[in-house]
């Protein structure tokens, strides 16, 4: 029944960024939110649902209860999942059910992070525990031997490669094709054009990612709002439609995870495929957690863009660029343009913009489907949101 | 395995807070053992120890490892702002995969960076770090084939 109760997103905002030293966290996701709210005509008051974690100094958040309470939303639904950078997958996923099964009406779903401007660029490399510090939890078993956010990821590209002949080159491929569109993106971190020999001389941070492998630190936020398709008729803005969404874990740190070529994509992306009824051959664009190159080797391997193992050759046959046929990271992605330690937002806000055709020179023509997929934790939990331009 | 003791500047990095199960992980450790659970209902081998078995949920027991393993993956952390790694760098970061089919977080040592290979045989010892704390430490095993 078209028109009804099919969950639909129906406004985007992005707070400032990539610098914005005069706002703190909160500041950054109520900007966002006072801009989507603004870009599809829906009041504050008419949202009936909340969820989200606030995002920050690194994986530290506050609670949805406080954040709903500041905010001033009079919910029927809430929810707080906080599976690192993918949650707001997470967050579509239930929103969507929420909405379907009529628990809600309007979610916001909502992040402000003010990393760069607060903690400097130190995310990716210590920062988490020095000294003698006590550790507790499942942490303890890997506090004490340093390993960085970057080194985790280090550890499956390293095995990719040993695994599948996976070379930095092609790793590099992702960073060049990324950061072209980060050219179109004004308010991209980095926009001058690199080159795979401008990846492979910038400094090794941890073996075999460098530099340019990884994702910038930044500030930022932004906000989504669902609604039902019937009430976004008399909204400002054409609906997306959210076709498909399904979140999976197989780990929670890097030390524990089964198999380090393969993530939750391969069964999550499935579920996800197989609810909106289409297939990796029908999208039209890609918008992947770029954390590091290698997250989104193993992203397009686990959906099943390419063969396991093949994700190298597959980026560098050129699909993922600008022209290729399946685009990748529009705005610039968490490589070139923004990042502040929690990424998910911006891959549905920029799938969006594609499918409602105002990306402006970044714009895959005939954009119908995109899938928004995030990795959250140390290629923990994955969540894949299959999103279309049309009803289903 | 051996039990060594830490630089003289004593164990200057994280340790572990000990809680009623993973105590006597790290006590064993400092006094020369590895352990690692098995369950004693379906048994299934697993680390970190935890108060369940992971695969069935039964509560599992305690096993003693022989210490050898092999480089499952590893990086070299040539970037580390934190003290006092950044004083250290770079090290090998390692997963090693047991013998007994779990694998260990840990650093390799005794080996330059540019050496390690995924596959290399190695074997454990502990730095007492603490009182009734060992931290697990490897090096590559000359004695077994590469």
């Amino acid at each position: 029944m078209a028109g009804g109760r099919e969950p639909v997103i129906a406004g985007i905002g992005l707070s400032d960024y990539p610098r914005a030293p005069h706002l703190d966290s909160t500041q950054h996701l109520v900007l966002a939110a006072r801009r989507a709210l603004e870009d599809c005509g829906m009041r504050k008051s008419d949202l009936d649902g909340y969820i989200g974690p606030v995002g920050g100094t690194g994986m530290g958040l506050d609670d949805a209860a406080s954040m709903a309470e500041y905010l001033g939303i009079d919910h029927r639904y809430i929810d707080g999942t906080m599976v690192g950078g993918s949650s707001f997958e997470f967050h579509v996923q239930h929103g969507a059910a929420a909405i379907r099964q009529g628990l809600c009406d309007s979610i916001l779903i909502a992040y402000g992070s003010d990393q760069l401007s607060r903690r400097g660029r130190t995310l990716g490399t210590g920062g988490f525990v020095s000294g003698r510090q006590r550790v507790g939890g499942s942490a303890q078993y890997e506090a004490p031997y340093g390993n960085s956010l970057v080194g985790a990821y280090a550890m499956a590209a390293m095995r990719h490669m040993h695994e599948f002949g996976t070379t930095s080159e092609q790793l590099a491929e992702v960073a060049v094709g990324v950061r072209e569109f980060a050219s179109l993106n004004p308010d991209a971190m980095y926009r001058e054009p690199i080159t795979v020999d401008d990846v492979l001389s910038s400094k090794l941070v941890a073996d075999p990612l460098h530099k340019l492998d990884c994702c910038v630190i930044s500030d930022g936020g932004g906000a989504v709002v669902m609604t039902t398709a019937e009430r976004a008729r008399d909204l400002r803005q054409p609906p997306v439609w959210v076709l498909g969404a399904a979140g999976r874990q197989t780990h929670w740190q890097i030390g524990q995870m089964p198999d380090f070529t393969t993530t939750a994509a391969a069964s999550c992306g499935p579920e996800a495929f197989a609810q909106a009824g289409v297939g990796p051959d029908d999208i039209d664009t890609l918008q992947l957690y770029d954390s590091f190159t290698i997250t989104v080797v193993l992203l397009i391997e686990g959906l099943g863009f390419c063969a396991r193992g093949e994700g190298g050759s597959f980026v560098a046959e050129g699909h993922l660029r600008r022209g290729g046929r399946l685009p990748l990271n529009t705005d610039g992605g968490g490589l070139s343009a923004c990042h502040p330690g929690m990424r998910g937002i911006f891959l549905l806000i920029e799938a969006v913009r594609q499918l409602r055709g105002q990306a402006g020179p970044a714009q895959v023509p005939g954009c119908r489907l995109a899938l928004a997929c995030g990795s959250g934790g140390w290629l923990s939990c994955i969540g894949a949101v299959i999103l279309g331009a049309e009803a289903p | 395995m051996e039990v060594r003791a830490p630089g003289p500047g004593g164990w200057d990095r994280p340790l572990p807070r000990p809680d009623a199960v993973s105590a006597p992980f790290w006590s064993a450790a400092a006094e020369g053992r590895l352990l690692i659970q098995r369950c004693g209902a379906c048994g299934q081998r697993q680390f970190f120890p935890r108060a369940l078995c992971r695969a069935c949920g039964s509560e599992p027991e305690w096993e003693e490892a022989s210490g050898r393993g092999r480089v499952h993956t590893y990086t070299v952390v040539r970037q580390n702002h934190a003290s006092p790694f950044r004083d250290q760098l770079p090290y090998v970061v390692a997963m090693v995969e047991l013998e007994e089919g779990v694998r260990m977080m840990g650093n390799l040592t005794g080996v330059p960076p540019e050496r390690v290979r995924i596959g290399m045989p190695v074997r454990c010892y502990s730095v007492l770090a603490d009182e009734g704390v060992g931290i697990p430490m490897w090096e590559p095993d000359h004695s077994r084939p590469a």
